[in-house]
């Protein structure tokens, strides 16, 4: 029984960690497979977060805080869109470059509004996430095996936790099952094609963008209402690159992300976990090669070692029309 | 928006265009100065002063400068044969394993010299090797040189924090980092150099590095335009298909031009390992494998453009410094934000101008045929 309790908290901290992960490669998943590459997911989450955390501690409310965090990422997103769709300028360095500019700005603004040496300050209860109890949860914790799955497992998350994994199948609707979907993976194969038809590859890149946007916009929120309360400088801490790597690892697709991040995720929990201590079987592994694996194995399914994985064709190639 | 950009004359293709880039991101920085209830000129003050201010700022100034020339150099080679190598942080990371093993066998025996030549070896090989596998992963296997050269970044973070907690850490000591070197794997000063102009180094750790880092430009210049690899390498950045008719294996390019670019990201190490702490630390790079990519982008990667590029953001790190003393609303962060705005405006939208510019020259040169009429008249 002992062994279950640890599986259940491994895997509870599992989901906790995976959140943004999700939200992050969900956004990632509309640019891409419009054929914006982004590499300013972290950029944005962090963005985010930082506009969430300040927003929520002027304004006490919790969704104010959301509404900003999603505001700011969008406005970050058409930054991205305005230089790599109407610019037609590198989105690699773009994308860079947004990074950048948010890793900067969210210290010096916020150390001139907050002065709390880059944080904003610890939100209270009405402005910030609180744990969502399913009905019945405490008197059924004590059932064996069911108890704790309910109890632990599926209840007792974040709002954003929930809306994160809906966004799974709404992500796949929406990509696979319409027009618009239709369409914005359409322009990530071959615009050209779209254009003949009569549809406007900017506006749809554009569209595919502020989804991005949107979506990263949760994710920053997640960690600074909902995992902690308020900002801490760099607290995306490469989640961003975490969450590229889990696109790639899924090959582009909405179901597969989600459990590439729960993958990435678990590994990042066990790492938590274990701190050295010794695997069965395996025996001690050190805690820099778990936190290095999500990208060795990124690297290695690239290679093309497990599996192909093949970008949409038009990805990180600028439309023009006409040539 | 199918027409094709103008063509513009050298001096303002390679002089006003970034100029006006530069200009615009640095007043973006300007405005953000202001958002925080700072004076943007007060701050520009304290930058030009804390950069050129006196022998000891201008020493710390070239010091940044020699690793930014580097890495800058690195991110440049790929750009050629239109690889972006974004991994230069990872390369130099590594790369400073070979410094710090060339030291740490020879430095009680042998003097700086002899240490020296071992070390630029031994950087530019780990550097290289760490360049090796993404390049040989995108020319075999196919695989996208931006998103392994970022795996590869984090990799190089968690491999070195392992080995200087465990391996390169000595018996006994708490603190991640190697012993301090003696005197063979401590590099000597420019102070004579600068003492030339009448200037005092002071404290400042201004290097022999340097020199080596400008005589890195001069072999760069020499490979990219004075070689056959060189001009297999522009060929295949230009034009891939082109290459492969032209018979340019492109396989190999794309690996050998990895390594170099590699080799010189982890040239960067030798600065602040041999020339400043003596040691290796954990992060010692910080973030200077990225300044490359904004330096290669500024100077067009073109040496003679890369190394005023690298000054400039040594005057920024520098009299960064300074402002964050003297205006303490403004921390070192500052400088990461210029340098977002200037891979922005230099890079991902250096066209956004071009239009522009290309108009009034249009125009001027439309008056001046005009003018050449009316006298001939």
């Amino acid at each position: 029984m002992d062994f279950f309790h640890v599986l259940i908290v491994l895997l509870e901290s599992t989901i906790r960690v995976s959140v943004p992960l999700v939200f992050a490669a969900l956004a990632g998943l509309f640019t891409e497979r419009a054929g914006v590459f982004d590499i300013s997911l972290e950029g944005k989450m962090l963005g985010a977060a930082f506009a969430a955390g300040a927003a929520a501690a002027v304004s006490q409310s919790v969704w104010v805080g959301l509404a900003a965090a999603v505001l700011v990422s969008v406005l970050l997103s058409l930054v991205h869109g305005y230089a790599s769709i109407t610019q037609r300028g590198n989105q690699i360095v773009s994308g860079v470059a947004i990074n950048f500019i948010v890793a900067g700005a969210t210290v010096i603004l916020g150390e001139a509004w907050f002065r709390q040496g880059g944080r904003t300050p610890a939100l209270v209860e009405g402005a910030r996430f609180q744990i969502v109890n399913f009905p019945g949860a405490d008197a059924i914790r004590d059932v064996p095996v069911l108890g704790p799955i309910y109890a632990d497992l599926l209840s007792g998350h974040f709002l954003l936790t929930y809306v994160a994994f809906a966004m799974v199948p709404i992500s796949w609707w929406i990509l696979f099952r319409t027009r618009f979907g239709l369409r914005l993976r359409a322009v990530g194969e071959n615009p050209g094609a779209v254009d003949t038809a009569g549809i406007s590859v900017i506006w749809l890149r554009y569209r595919a963008v502020i989804c991005c946007g949107i979506l990263c916009g949760f994710a920053g929120a997640y960690l600074s209402l909902a995992m902690t309360a308020g900002f801490v400088k760099g607290m995306t801490a490469g989640k961003g690159y975490i969450a590229l790597a889990a696109l790639i690892f899924a090959k582009w697709r909405p179901v597969n992300v989600m459990f590439a991040c729960l993958l990435f995720g678990f590994l990042d929990a066990l790492a938590i976990r274990l701190q050295g201590a010794p695997l069965p079987l395996i025996g001690r592994v050190p805690v820099q090669l778990m936190q290095a694996l999500p990208y060795i194995l990124t690297v290695v399914l690239l290679a093309g070692f497990i599996g192909k994985a093949i970008p949409p064709k038009a990805g990180g190639v600028p439309y023009v029309k006409e040539r | 928006m199918s027409v094709p950009y103008a063509k513009l004359p050298g001096w303002v293709e390679y002089g006003l265009v970034p100029l006006v880039n530069l200009a615009v991101a640095f007043l973006v920085a300007g405005l953000v100065v202001l958002l925080v209830g700072e004076n943007p000129l007060e701050a520009a003050y304290h930058l030009i002063n804390g950069a050129f201010g006196r022998g000891e700022y201008i020493g710390f100034t070239l010091y940044y400068a020699t690793t930014f020339i580097f890495t800058g150099l690195a991110v440049a080679v790929a750009f050629h044969a239109g690889l972006f190598n974004i991994g230069g942080e990872g390369q130099a990371y590594v790369g400073g394993i070979g410094v710090a093993l060339a030291c740490l066998w020879l430095d009680k025996v042998m003097p700086w010299y002899v240490v020296f030549p071992l070390a630029i070896v031994g950087s530019a090989f780990f550097g290289a090797l760490w360049a090796f596998l993404p390049g040989w992963l995108q020319a075999r296997r196919g695989s996208h040189i931006v998103i392994t050269t970022i795996m590869f970044n984090f990799i190089a973070s968690s491999l070195m924090v392992y080995l200087l907690t465990r391996v390169l850490k000595p018996l006994g000591s708490m603190a991640p980092q190697t012993r301090t070197f003696a005197e063979g794997g401590q590099l000597p000063k420019l102070d004579w150099l600068l003492a030339i102009f009448g200037l005092d180094v002071g404290t400042a750790p201004f290097n022999i590095s340097f020199l080596l880092a400008l005589a890195a430009a001069f072999a760069v210049w020499a490979l990219i335009w004075r070689t056959r690899l060189g001009y297999e390498m522009r060929t295949m950045g230009h034009s891939p298909s082109a290459a492969r008719y032209a018979g340019i294996r492109e396989s190999r390019i794309i690996v050998i031009t990895m390594m170099i670019s590699g080799g010189l990201a982890g040239m960067m190490a030798l600065n602040p390992i041999m020339g400043e702490q003596f040691r290796m630390q954990l992060d010692f790079v910080q973030g200077a494998g990225f300044v490359g990519i904004a330096v290669a982008l500024m100077g067009r990667s073109h040496p003679a453009g890369i190394i005023p590029a690298a000054i400039l953001f040594g005057v920024l790190y520098q009299g960064g410094a300074e402002i964050a003393f003297e205006m303490p609303s403004i921390s070192r962060d500052m400088i990461v934000i210029i340098q977002g705005l200037v891979i922005l405006f230099a890079g991902a939208l250096e066209n956004m101008f071009r239009p522009a510019i290309a108009r009034a020259f249009a125009m001027r040169g439309q008056r001046a045929a005009a003018l050449a009429q009316t006298k001939g008249a």
